[in-house]
């Protein structure tokens, strides 16, 4: 919080300020601006009103009182990001198909949410969302300088819309089969892009890229309130 | 033997002051001793608090702070601790566990590799007994 600013007049106990009306005038210095104003306290003339438009009388009264809800203009904002998960941050993800997964953290979307790769070819995991709370930050941090992220963001990973076909009975259980599209050449451009620089940072370091293909477990001993990630 | 004595230093097991080495300087009563360290205002503590360590230092009952940091010098606690099993033993377990996810890793494979060279060896000399 910001520091407190000084109080003039304290609150002793409630109800009790410190300093009396006449001491807290000299305080102000009113009589000061008032000396300065020629002993009368500076006024000023209100601004004339704006002429009030004529209102003209409804043409349409509502049979009904129809409720209407309270306005809401409040925007949610997207969830802070932890002070431990910076990009290039090694994150070890919690639940979900990838879980015990280390991964590279990219960067947060508006939505909130984490852009994260594997890298794909380390340990299977492509460009993906994850969701913070779903996430151990550890402290091994990689050099993510050289990845160009400004492309990604939540429209990329939106569902893609088929048309509808309408089904007859008998082809209900043939299409089933054809449903799973293959993914988009652009889409596995651009993991190649992302991670081919990504990669050159691992193998720099030492026995990082085993690290980052190996899952995380919990084993005998272990007590994650005791653990440092 | 470890005695509750004057100079016996100690290991604080609790509190505030938790791992610090520490003199017993007086005792107050059947429970309290008064102590004593260079770098921390003389106070009681309770000998539940405390784990009696084999050093002990040459200073009469309550002595003066500078009289007190003399006799620790003179008689080299600092570097007993330090070359004590329990001494080392503590900063390995320090060390263990500040140990970041990636280091226990690295350490698992080290553990690894270095179990394999001994049985390695081991194969070696079981090979030369039974030849």
């Amino acid at each position: 919080m910001a520091p407190k600013q000084r109080t003039r007049n304290p609150e002793l106990i409630p109800g009790v300020r410190k300093v009396s009306r006449s001491q807290m005038y000299h305080k102000r210095g009113l009589w000061a601006i008032k000396a300065k104003n020629g002993g009368k306290f500076p006024h000023h003339e209100k601004a004339p009103a704006a002429a009030a438009v004529a209102e003209k009388p409804p043409k349409f009264y509502p049979a009904d009182h129809v409720k209407k809800p309270l306005s809401n203009k409040r925007k949610p904002k997207p969830t802070k990001l932890r002070a431990s998960i910076t990009p290039g941050t090694v994150l070890i993800i919690l639940a979900g198909r990838f879980k015990g997964k280390r991964v590279v953290f990219l960067k947060q979307l508006t939505s909130g949410l984490l852009l994260v790769t594997g890298p794909y070819k380390i340990n299977g995991v492509p460009l993906r969302r994850v969701n913070q709370a779903y996430v151990i930050g550890t402290s091994t941090k990689i050099d993510v300088s050289g990845v160009n992220v400004e492309k990604f963001d939540d429209k990329y990973f939106a569902k893609q819309v088929e048309k509808k076909k309408k089904k007859g009975e008998s082809e209900f259980f043939e299409s089933e089969k054809q449903e799973k599209s293959a993914l988009p050449v652009e889409k596995k451009d651009d993991q190649k892009a992302v991670d081919a620089t990504l990669l050159t940072a691992i193998e720099s370091v030492p026995d990082l890229k085993a690290y980052l293909g190996a899952r995380f477990s919990l084993k005998a001993g272990m007590k994650p309130h005791e653990l440092v990630f | 033997m470890r005695y509750v004595e004057i100079g016996r230093v100690a290991l604080v097991n609790y509190g505030k002051d938790y791992g610090k080495l520490v003199v017993i300087v007086d005792v107050i009563d059947q429970n309290r001793a008064l102590v004593d360290s260079p770098d921390m205002v003389r106070s009681q503590m309770n000998f539940k608090r405390l784990s009696l360590t084999d050093i002990k230092i040459d200073i009469k009952r309550v002595p003066k702070k500078k009289t007190l940091v003399a006799a620790m010098e003179a008689a080299d606690v600092k570097g007993k601790w330090e070359k004590s099993s329990w001494g080392r033993k503590l900063v390995v377990q320090k060390r263990r566990a500040a140990l970041n996810d990636f280091d226990r890793f690295k350490l698992m494979l080290a553990k690894i590799k270095r179990a394999g060279v001994v049985r390695q060896e081991l194969a070696k000399l079981k090979k030369e007994t039974a030849a």
